[in-house]
């Protein structure tokens, strides 16, 4: 079980948390001006990668704030937690 | 007020009102149900001085700021706990029939600012959970991390204890206050009766 | 009581307490602080149960829990474990256990002719034999089934009860041997909070089966010692009978504690097992080493066992494993079992693979007291039935290929083989540590490691007593130190030891045997599974090199067992016969649990009444009192209908539709959800999120509203009403109560942070009673005095506030029956005395309480839909027919879906009403709708029935259903092929009554 840090909170168990998926996909402004290419690209295509993953989770169990995570999703390992509105950090994959 | 007369708390029927035990004795733990007690929930922006300047002078309370901490007050009515839940909510607890008051002060004093106040009171009961052995029975079903240095009186946090959400509010050493959704109190009491028997835990009357 | 191989002192057994017990029927007298084995091996008993595939006779190899072989039925009734390791269950007054895989008894097995044709069941038999034809596994499976089980699971409930813990410490130590209790001891000293479990009864670990000194007093002096130091400081936890059994991600493992399983009579308040949920912030992995069997040709035969564990049965449990026994071995430490058996009185013959056994301190030490010792030698053989009679030793040649010289026969009553040990890297590898592999002394060792946690001791490949403390110390003080804690003062001192010179082993990875291998006589790699030196050489003749492969092919490691003591040895001779070497080879992954987990741990006490939350409303002993069926919702328990005496479901719901339809009902509305919005840009909010436009809501009245994800497909519905210019209430469902607040919050914090809007649940806050019927005005007016409940003045759609049956009350005048309908929201507190208010004042309208059954009779009448029932996440508002609750002007979440191809194409399924021909035949919901139904499957589908009832208002049975091109198809006949009939119905409007809504005011 994931130990996660939730921005507010602390450490908490993965169980008291939800799951986002994937985090920086803004909602398009116009969406009625994109075509259906464009519309399915922002409601279901994803990154899915191996390695650094930048995704959503919240505190449902608890504060029931959402929050970033930059995760490596071999190994698990949290390299970065960060509120929403603040920037991306700087990491790449293969920072540890 | 005719709600005094005719209210029924969720766990009214879990604890016998005669013959019930007053004191934990030599009990492990003890449960009790502090039924009907004020609580009432404000959201509001803490980055908002003058948000805080207005609860604090309609209440004489200083919002917690520090994430899971209490701010407790003395008022002649008993103590107001003000829990942080959240980095613009908070929970006001404290006797019951407080509640009207409270959200009134509130209201006036935000009148034109971007707040929500709710009177939650009925919304929540209040077990109570003491004894030498408290900490031992909640860690059956508490993940948090709940040796006194981690979560010292005083601190207060949303979890859950096996399937039921809760808040969680250390008001002594040997206890904590354990707030949970009426639909889920009589679940909760039954868990924790069931997994408090290995330290002979034992009911106590209900008080508020 | 006197047993024939007890020995006459010593031991770690309490001599003054004799436990009678059973064991396949036979009475026996053990001692407190013996293990089923060990009593088992004191009365001469080796023979204990047959192998799974080839039902060999087989004893008891082991003196822990890497026990392949001797795997027990242990109990009585539903209290029976299956696969119970006897070398770890401990014995009772009244124990009772039994072999398994023999029937119909451990004598005489009919399922050993498995082993007289055993060369026709090789690795990759059954997968070879059974899946051709394809059909034919299901004749084979029984079979198959029935001769391949290893114990009988229990046939009742259990019985006993289970608890959970979650724990949290600084450094957590798992093995209490003198590595781990070193470091748990000096961890301890800095401050830092402890927890060392063992999964043994006793603190100690090899040090109990040991003979040497620590600090010039027995070891077990020592042992006390820091136990004792240990149990005083208030920040340790120690942990007996537990065992570490996961090592999961950000150092969270689980261990079970085995609470009562060694008391005969358990006291009723403690629960049998318990299962530890630890977060560590560092962790010492010091769980010991498992020793390695030889690979001879039937080493397996009941008394041939480990060295390292007659050793234990002799110094711990004071037992000899036998009169007369011959030692095989590759390294020095069999010579300490050699020695110390010799001392008790054992005719001891060594038989060692190397030439020139000396130099190590414990070969000198044996050499020394006169025991023979055949070095260059090996057994290669053995003989015996349900006991092994006599060892076959020969000298090899150097290179270890054949055989050398002439045959020996040695007589004997046990062998013991040690091929060296193999650290304990289980939890380690779980952890997802890298293993790596040391040539020099051809074990695997913990390499890199991925998450807090070091190894220590024999775990990380330091076998020596003085390895053991010293680097257990370090090992404790660096953990502290890495959790925040360093030691104050001077830095503690291991106990002195006197050094132990040791010098390598010889790898022999199979022993050769007198015929080519596997033709008669079989060398076991895998006990449990009975997979043999020639299965592994066949995996790899035909292909499967990869260890993944060989593992899965041949099943070695796939016992219960997993593989403890045969991975290494699979291994090095899949490296053999494909000529790679071992670490090419590599390893499978080890995976939890690292001994098994009873079911009963896992579920805790998530069982019974406990098993799920069971959520009830303010009213719900009223519910009860009246006589309630109860329909789960959720969590939730509401009302199903309300049965009168002698009435069944449908004369219950009928009347109940009835008397709402004619004159009055009262529903528990309790459980519907409920938000609090609030703020200035509370109606942007509800824009994005309902289909439908919020902007002309006035102060006083409530709209209906569908929420779609964005992908456009329904997902809610409900009222919502304006309180306030800035301030609404919305409702959910039921179901959805959660999800609808933890999807707006979603939006709100991540997309819209901007947005000036706080969302509060209040779900709990009211309780609320529904009342409706043509009298539910005058009902109402009887309770209410302070709201003008005229039509004109509180219309359909509206809300207000005031103070019903006395009680401070908000009214929704909404309606879900189509008839004139309140909903009373009130303090939660107070919901059962607003219920008893209206059940008095309404019994003059012949109130009627009704369940959700009547409630969703009514509104299907309406052609009212539930979402989640007449929607399942790919149904969006066109195909409902709800257009005119979608904004043709502004954007919301799911608008843009609404348009893309698929959604927006015609003949979509949509929602209509049926009518079957038969008027009292009720359609079965989830039926499939077809054109006309055919003989057989296939047909193509057009639909299916969402919701079906009879309807008592109509005297007829009504359904909903999703039809393709539904609305065009109105007016015709489809049918509904069923299992027993075909059922005509007609396509109709899905508004089956009152379709111009005159009965919404009464």
């Amino acid at each position: 079980m994931l130990l996660i840090e939730c921005p507010w909170c602390g450490p908490r168990d993965e169980q008291e948390f939800g799951y986002g998926g994937e985090a920086h996909i803004a909602r398009p402004a116009k969406s009625a001006a994109l075509d259906d290419a464009a519309w399915a690209d922002y409601l279901f295509h994803r990154t899915n990668p191996k390695g650094l993953h930048f995704e959503r989770w919240w505190h449902a169990r608890g504060c029931r704030r959402w929050f970033n995570v930059a995760r490596d999703t071999v190994s698990h390992e949290i390299l970065a937690v960060y509120r929403i509105g603040e920037a991306r950090p700087d990491i790449a994959d293969g920072d540890r | 007020m005719v709600e005094t007369v005719l209210r029924q708390s969720p766990l009214s029927t879990c604890h016998p009102e005669v013959g019930a035990l007053a004191e934990i004795g030599e009990a492990g733990a003890a449960l009790r149900e502090r039924p009907y007690r004020t609580k009432v929930n404000l959201r509001g922006d803490a980055a908002d001085k003058a948000f805080l300047k207005a609860v604090a002078g309609a209440t004489g309370i200083e919002l917690p700021l520090e994430p899971n901490r209490t701010a407790v007050i003395e008022r002649q009515f008993g103590p107001v706990a003000t829990l942080w839940l959240g980095p613009n909510e908070w929970l006001f607890t404290g006797a019951p029939d407080q509640a009207a008051a409270l959200v009134e002060a509130l209201d006036g004093a935000l009148i034109g600012r971007h707040a929500a106040v709710n009177d939650l009171s009925g919304s929540r009961t209040t077990i109570e959970l003491s004894g030498p052995r408290h900490l031992d029975l909640l860690a059956k079903g508490c993940a948090l991390d709940l040796d006194l240095a981690a979560f010292p009186v005083g601190a207060c946090a949303q979890t859950h204890i096996a399937r039921a959400l809760v808040i969680l509010h250390r008001t002594a050493e040997d206890r904590v206050e354990i707030h949970v959704a009426r639909s889920f109190a009589e679940y909760l009491w039954l868990w924790l009766l069931d997994a408090g028997a290995e330290y002979g835990v034992v009911t106590l009357a209900g008080a508020p | 009581m006197t047993t024939a191989f007890r020995t006459a002192k010593g031991g770690r057994i309490d001599r003054s307490q004799s436990i009678g017990f059973r064991f396949d029927g036979q009475n026996y007298w053990g001692n407190a602080g013996d293990t089923l084995a060990s009593a088992l091996l004191a009365n001469g008993v080796h023979f204990v149960g047959r192998s799974f595939k080839y039902h060999r006779p087989r004893g008891i190899m082991t003196a822990g829990s890497e026990e392949p072989n001797a795997l027990v039925q242990f109990g009585l009734g539903d209290r029976t474990e299956p696969n119970a390791r006897a070398t770890v269950v401990e014995l009772h007054e009244g124990l009772v256990a039994a072999s398994q895989n023999a029937w119909p008894t451990l004598g005489s097995d009919v399922g050993v002719v498995n082993s007289w044709a055993s060369r026709l069941i090789p690795a990759g038999f059954y997968y070879k034999t059974f899946m051709w034809p394809r059909f034919g596994w299901k004749f084979y499976e029984r079979a198959i089934r029935h001769a391949a089980g290893l114990g009988r699971a229990p046939e009742g409930k259990d019985p006993d009860h289970y608890d959970k813990m979650h724990a949290h410490c600084d450094v957590l130590v798992v093995g209490g041997g003198p590595a781990g209790l070193s470091a748990a001891r000096a961890a301890a000293m800095t401050g830092a909070r402890v927890i060392v479990m063992d999964e043994g009864p006793e603190f100690g670990g090899s040090l109990l089966s040991e003979t040497a000194e620590i600090a010039g007093r027995p070891a077990m002096d020592w042992v006390a010692g820091v136990v004792d130091e240990l149990a005083e400081r208030s920040n340790v936890r120690l942990l007996t009978r537990t065992s570490a059994v996961g090592y999961y991600d950000h150092n969270f493992l689980v261990a079970v504690e085995r609470v009562t399983d060694h008391l005969a009579a358990p006291p009723e308040h403690l629960p049998r097992q318990r299962l530890w949920k630890v977060r560590a912030k560092q962790v010492v992995l010091a769980q010991g080493a498992i020793e390695r069997p030889l690979v001879f040709a039937d080493n397996d035969r009941p008394g041939i066992m480990m060295a390292g564990a007659a050793r234990s049965y002799l110094n711990r449990y004071g037992v000899k494993v036998g009169n007369r026994v011959v030692v095989a071995t590759n390294n020095d430490s069999a010579y300490a079992a050699a020695a110390d058996l010799h001392d008790a009185g054992v005719a001891v013959t060594i038989v060692d693979i190397r030439d020139e056994p000396t130099g190590g301190d414990l070969p000198l030490a044996a050499f020394g007291k006169g025991i023979d010792v055949l070095s260059g030698h090996a057994v290669i053989g053995s003989d015996g039935g349900r006991r092994v009679e006599a060892a076959y030793v020969a000298q090899i040649s150097p290179s270890a290929k054949r055989i050398a010289g002439s045959i020996q026969r040695f007589e004997c009553d046990a062998i013991l083989m040690s091929g060296g040990w193999n650290p304990s890297v289980h939890l380690f590898s779980q952890s997802g540590g890298k293993l790596a592999y040391d040539r020099e002394r051809t074990i695997f060792i913990p390499g890199e490691t991925r998450q807090q946690a070091r190894s220590t001791g024999a775990a990380a490949g330091d076998f020596s007593l003085v390895d053991a403390l010293t680097d257990g110390l370090a090992a404790g003080l660096e953990a502290a130190a890495d959790a925040g804690h360093r030691k104050r003062g001077g830095r503690p001192q291991a106990p002195a030891v006197a050094p132990v010179i040791t010098v390598p082993l010889e790898p022999l990875w199979s022993v050769p045997g007198r015929d080519p291998r596997g033709r008669t006589n079989k060398h076991f790699v895998d006990f449990q599974n009975d997979v043999t030196a020639a299965d592994v050489a066949l995996a790899a003749r035909e292909g499967y090199l990869s260890v993944e492969h060989l593992k899965r092919y041949t099943t070695t490691g796939m016992g219960t067992d997993q593989g403890k003591s045969s991975n290494v040895n699979a291994l090095a001779l899949m490296a053999a016969a494909s000529g790679r070497d071992i670490p090419e080879v590599g390893t499978t992954t080890f995976r939890p649990p690292f001994v098994p987990v009873s079911f009963g741990a896992l579920a805790g006490r998530n069982v019974d009444h406990l098993a799920d939350p069971v959520r009830k409303t303010p009213m719900h002993r009223w519910h009860e009192t009246a006589g309630a069926v109860f329909e789960d919702v959720g969590q939730w328990k509401r009302p199903f209908y309300y049965p009168q005496r002698g009435e069944g479901k449908q004369a219950a719901v009928n009347r109940e539709v009835r008397a709402v339809r004619n004159s009055l009902g009262i529903l528990d509305a309790s459980t519907l959800g409920k938000i609090d919005i609030r703020g200035p840009d509370a109606r942007k909010l509800l824009n994005w999120v309902y289909t439908n436009a919020w902007n002309k809501l006035e102060a006083g009245r409530c709209r209906y509203g569908l929420m779609c994800h964005e992908d456009g497909m329904v997902f809610d519905d409900g009222v919502t009403a304006c309180l306030d210019e800035n301030h609404f209430l919305m409702h959910t469902t039921t179901g959805n109560a959660a999800s609808v607040l933890g999807w707006i919050e979603e939006w709100l914090q991540t997309e819209w942070p901007n947005l000036k809007v706080w969302c509060t649940s209040v779900t709990e806050q009211f309780a609320t009673v529904t009342i409706c019927g043509p009298n539910a005005r005058r009902l109402l007016g009887e309770l209410c005095g302070d709201i003008d409940l005229s039509s004109e003045a509180f219309p359909f759609m509206s809300v207000r506030e005031g103070h019903v049956a006395g009680l401070r009350a908000r009214v929704f005048r909404v309606s879900f029956t189509g008839e004139l309908s309140y909903e009373i929201n009130v303090s939660a507190d107070c919901g059962l005395a607003l219920w008893n208010a209206c059940m008095m004042a309404g019994e003059k309208f012949g109130i009627t309480p009704f369940g959700t059954e009547a409630m969703h009779v009514l509104r299907a009448e309406k052609g009212y839909i539930i979402v989640g029932q007449d929607t399942d996440g790919t149904v969006t508002p066109i195909d409902l027919g709800m257009g005119w609750a979608v904004s043709a002007t502004k954007d919301f979440l799911g608008k843009r879906s609404l348009a893309r191809a698929a959604t927006a194409a015609p003949g979509r399924k949509e929602l209509v009403g049926l009518m079957t021909e038969t008027p009292t035949d009720v359609l079965p919901e989830g039926a499939q709708i077809v054109e006309k139904a055919l003989e057989s499957a296939p047909m193509p589908m057009l639909g299916h029935v969402t919701s079906s009832y009879y309807s008592p208002n109509l005297g007829h049975s009504i359904a909903l259903a999703l039809v393709r091109d539904g609305r065009n198809r109105i007016g015709e006949t489809l049918e509904v092929p069923l299992p027993e009939r075909t059922c005509r119905v007609r396509l109709t409007d899905p508004v089956f009554f009152d379709k111009e809504g005159a009965r919404l005011d009464g």
